[in-house]
């Protein structure tokens, strides 16, 4: 069976290791990072990926706006999202789960709930 | 005449014959007979045996229920038994799911500290206790004091939430911010906000060797975090030495830049 693909789209360097961390614990994944919603869409267009996390509060380009640029491409609009941010508000879940994302999670995140998030969102048990 | 003794003749024969094959169905039913004679006596064996007394079948009676009490206990046996590996599966459960939380707790103790000793720039530095702050304590509004040594005065040099100006300055040993510096223990005052930033919910000195550096001040929490874990007071204590050591690093190297650079101006200057 082909590796999942992972695409990790975050600002921070601690944010984008812990989730490393948590994520490698899945069997068969690799694991992507990108350093802000532009550079995530450059990658996100030019390799497969299986899942994307995505923060929302980035420089260049936001994570809402990736979120809505994916859902609007159809080669890239089927990928599996989770949003995790540090913004709690129930509006900023709901326009984020109204533009597309398939997950929700806040920080401080827990590895436990990613894993589960990840796994749900990858199919695999 | 001869005609006559034909017959006769033939007639004997025939007579013959038949007394023979009444002879042999004689045989037959003879044989029959002893056959069946040998089964009557054998299903009067059985009966006489299955008859013969209420000893032998009380005594079987009594094997049947020593072996049904036997199965019993033995049944009960192996339902303790499954009971205790339930119980023991319960355990092992619950020690996987501490241990894991374990495990999680310390990567994020682990990626705190890698991420603070990664770098020697001084804004790195900062930028760095800042996303920690954020994403793994989950503060909403927060500073990072400095202690300027030369005047004793904490003064903010990176903050979230309110602009650096707005935190009113402090001195080490008083106010809040002040005196948990002088206990260089984290100090946690349990509310959940708290809009008075010269009283923050939570202090974090930072110290190398005893030393007062700076301190961490933590005002509100994001909305989604509900108060403070045991993995936050770690990260306290986390930031409370490692951020003072890679801030003084930083200091340091900062300022042997800066004397470096000096003294190769000067150099430059006495070369040419």
């Amino acid at each position: 069976m082909d590796r999942r693909q992972i695409l990790i789209v975050e600002d921070s360097p601690t944010m984008r290791q812990l989730l490393v961390f948590a994520l490698r614990r899945l069997k068969d994944v690799e694991i992507s990072e990108a350093q802000d919603g532009m550079d995530g869409l450059r990658k996100i267009s030019s390799d497969h990926y299986d899942l994307a996390l995505i923060d929302i509060n980035m420089p260049v380009m936001d994570g809402l706006k990736l979120i809505s640029l994916i859902r609007s491409d159809d080669n890239l609009k089927s990928i599996p999202i989770c949003v995790i941010t540090t913004e709690g508000a129930k509006e900023d879940r709901e326009r984020a789960m109204s533009l597309g994302a398939n997950e929700y999670l806040t920080k401080p995140i827990q590895a436990n709930r990613v894993l589960s998030v990840a796994k749900s969102l990858l199919k695999i048990d | 005449m001869s005609g006559d003794q034909g017959d006769l003749f033939a007639k004997g024969e025939e007579f013959l014959s038949l007394f023979n094959r009444g002879a042999r169905f004689t045989k037959e039913i003879l044989r029959e007979n002893e056959r069946l004679r040998d089964e009557l006596l054998r299903v009067e064996d059985r009966q006489q045996t299955a008859a013969r007394t209420p000893e032998d079948w009380g005594k079987l009676r009594g094997e049947l229920l020593e072996r049904i009490e036997s199965l019993e206990q033995e049944y009960q046996t192996v339902r303790e038994r499954l009971h205790q590996v339930e119980e023991e599966n319960q355990q092992f459960a619950d020690r996987y799911l501490e241990i894991e939380e374990e495990n999680n707790n310390l990567a994020n103790l682990y990626v705190a500290s890698y991420q603070l000793h990664s770098t020697l720039d001084l804004d790195e530095v900062l930028r760095i206790i800042i996303e920690i702050v954020i994403n793994l304590v989950g503060a909403e509004v927060f500073a990072v004091y400095i202690l300027d040594e030369s005047t004793g005065e904490l003064g903010v040099a990176a903050s979230e939430g309110v602009p650096p100006s707005e935190f009113p300055g402090c001195v080490v040993g008083s106010g809040a911010i002040g005196k948990s510096l002088e206990s260089a223990e984290p100090v946690c005052w349990q509310t959940d906000r708290s809009d008075d930033l010269a009283q923050p919910i939570v202090s974090i000195p930072l110290s190398v060797q005893n030393s007062p550096i700076g301190a961490i001040a933590i005002y509100s929490l994001l909305q989604q975090k509900d108060g403070f874990s045991e993995l936050d007071h770690e990260l306290f204590s986390v930031l409370g030495g490692h951020a003072a050591t890679a801030l003084f690093a930083a200091r340091l190297y900062s300022q042997s830049e800066r004397k470096l650079n000096t003294i190769q101006g000067f150099i430059d200057l006495l070369t040419k």
